[in-house]
C-alpha cells in the first residue's frame, strides 16, 4: 500500500492567535501504538507523549526524537542561573508569533502568562504581533529573537548589547539564543506536519 | 570533548563560550545527539546520505551562513560531486528572505505576506525526489505558514514515505535551528563579555 495524507474536513480551526488549548491534527498517519518498539518508546522519552499524535507521526524516525526532545528540555527547564523560565517562553512565544505557528505560541504563550503573571502583555503581543511595546526588557527579548528567526539572521552585537542593558548576563543572552533558535525547528514541524484546531 | 557546533562557532576547550555551554550540558549533548541521528544514523531509514546532505547542503546555503553552509557542501562534494554542484547552483538562484505566507482567512489575513513558490530547474541533475525534496525545504525555511496537505502529498507522489517525509521534515527543522544557534553563538563570543 501506498502512504496517504490525512484530511480533517470540516474541523475548527483557529483564525487568530490565542492563549487557549488547542489540539494538533497529524497530515500524515502517526504510528499505531501495537507498532512501538523499545527503541520507539526511548525516542518518545515520556511513556505519556504515546498519547500526541504530533510524538507518535515523530516515533517514526525514533533517534531523532529522542535528541530532540532532550535538548528542548534543558533549555527550557533547566533554570539553574541563566535566563528566568518566563522570559524563555518569552522567547518561545515571540518566535512563534513571527514564524506563524499558532499552536506553538498558544502552548508558550500560555507558559509565559503563567510563569509571569504578565497575561495581558503577552496577550499584546498575540494581538498585534513581535513590534509590540512590552517594556524594555521584554521588547529587548523579542527583538533578539526575532533577529535570530529571520532568513537570513540579522541578529548583531546590538541586539546582545540591548539585551545586557536590560540586565541579561553571557548565561542569559545564551539562554534566549538557544529558546529562539529552538522554535525554529519546533514551528517547523507544527507547521508543516498537521494543523491545529480548536478543541469542542 | 569538543563537537560539531563548537567547530562550526570556533570554540577551544576552556573558552568563555565552552564554558557557556557547560552550564546546559544536556542541551549540548543532545544538540550533537541530533547531528549524529540525522547524519551519522544508525540505519539508513528512507533517506539516504545522498539526500540527507543535498537537503542539508540547500537549506545551510540559503540561510547564507558562511560558517555553516560550506561543511555540509564539503560533505555533499564527497559523496557525488556532481549533484553537489547542481544544488549549489539551485542554491545561487535563491534570493529570498522569511518568513513569509499566508494565514488562515480570517483576522490575520491583513498579515498575509504572500511570496516565491520556489521550484528547482535542474530536475535532471538532482532527480525527482531530491527535486521535490529541496522545493519543500524552500517552503520550509522560507514560508512554513504556507504548509498544508497538499504539500506533503506532493513529497508521497515524489516517492517519499510517510517516514521519509518524517526525516526529511526533521532534517531541514534542525537545521534551521542549528545555523541559528551557530549564527548566535559567533555574535556572542566576539562581543565584549559582561564583567558588571
Amino acid at each position: 500500500m501506498t502512504d496517504a495524507t490525512v484530511s480533517h474536513i470540516g474541523h475548527d480551526a483557529p483564525v487568530a492567535f490565542t492563549q487557549r488549548e488547542l489540539e494538533w491534527l497529524p497530515w500524515l498517519e502517526p504510528l499505531p501504538a501495537e507498532a512501538l518498539t523499545d527503541r520507539h518508546w526511548a525516542g518518545l522519552v515520556d511513556a505519556s507523549r504515546a498519547k500526541s499524535p504530533y510524538f507518535m507521526l515523530l516515533a517514526r524516525d525514533p533517534d531523532i526524537l529522542g535528541a530532540r526532545t532532550r535538548t528542548d528540555k534543558d533549555i527550557f527547564y533547566n533554570t539553574s542561573a541563566g535566563l528566568p523560565r518566563p522570559e524563555r517562553e518569552l522567547s518561545a512565544a515571540a518566535t512563534s508569533r513571527f514564524n506563524g505557528c499558532i499552536y506553538c505560541a498558544s502552548v508558550h504563550a500560555r507558559f509565559a502568562s503563567h510563569f509571569s503573571k504578565r497575561t495581558e502583555d503577552v496577550q499584546h503581543l498575540l494581538d498585534d504581533g513581535v513590534g509590540v511595546d512590552i517594556g524594555e526588557r521584554w521588547n529587548a527579548i523579542v527583538a533578539a529573537s526575532v533577529a535570530l528567526t529571520s532568513t537570513p539572521m540579522y541578529f548583531r552585537a546590538a541586539h546582545i548589547e540591548r539585551l545586557r542593558a536590560v540586565g541579561l548576563d553571557d548565561l542569559s543572552v545564551a539562554d534566549v539564543i538557544n529558546s529562539a533558535a529552538f522554535f525554529n525547528w519546533a514551528n517547523r514541524l507544527m507547521l508543516s506536519l498537521g494543523e491545529p484546531d480548536v478543541p469542542k | 570533548m569538543s563537537d560539531v557546533i563548537d567547530r562550526l562557532v570556533g570554540i577551544e576547550p576552556g573558552d568563555r563560550l565552552d564554558i557557556l555551554r557547560q552550564a546546559r550540558l544536556v542541551a549540548r549533548e543532545n544538540m550533537q545527539a541530533s547531528y549524529l541521528a540525522l547524519f551519522e544514523p544508525a540505519n539508513e531509514g528512507d533517506v539516504t546520505p545522498r539526500e540527507r546532505y543535498a537537503v542539508a547542503t540547500f537549506v545551510t546555503g540559503v540561510h547564507r551562513e558562511d560558517a555553516v553552509a560550506p561543511f555540509y557542501a564539503e560533505g555533499l562534494a564527497t559523496l557525488d560531486a556532481e549533484l553537489a554542484e547542481a544544488v549549489a547552483a539551485e542554491v545561487a538562484d535563491v534570493g529570498t528572505t522569511g518568513p513569509y505566507g499566508s494565514f488562515p482567512p480570517g483576522p490575520l489575513s491583513i498579515e498575509d505576506a504572500p511570496g516565491l513558490r520556489f521550484t528547482v530547474t535542474r530536475h535532471e541533475a538532482l532527480g525527482r525526489r531530491i527535486s521535490a525534496a529541496l522545493e519543500h525545504a524552500h517552503m520550509l525555511v522560507f514560508h512554513p505558514r504556507d504548509a498544508s496537505a497538499v504539500w506533503l502529498q506532493g513529497l508521497l507522489d515524489a516517492g517519499w514515505s510517510t517516514t521519509g517525509i518524517v526525516t526529511q521534515s526533521q532534517l531541514v527543522a534542525f537545521l534551521a535551528f542549528q545555523v541559528r544557534v551557530v549564527h548566535g553563538l559567533r555574535v556572542l563570543a566576539v562581543s565584549e563579555r559582561n564583567t558588571s
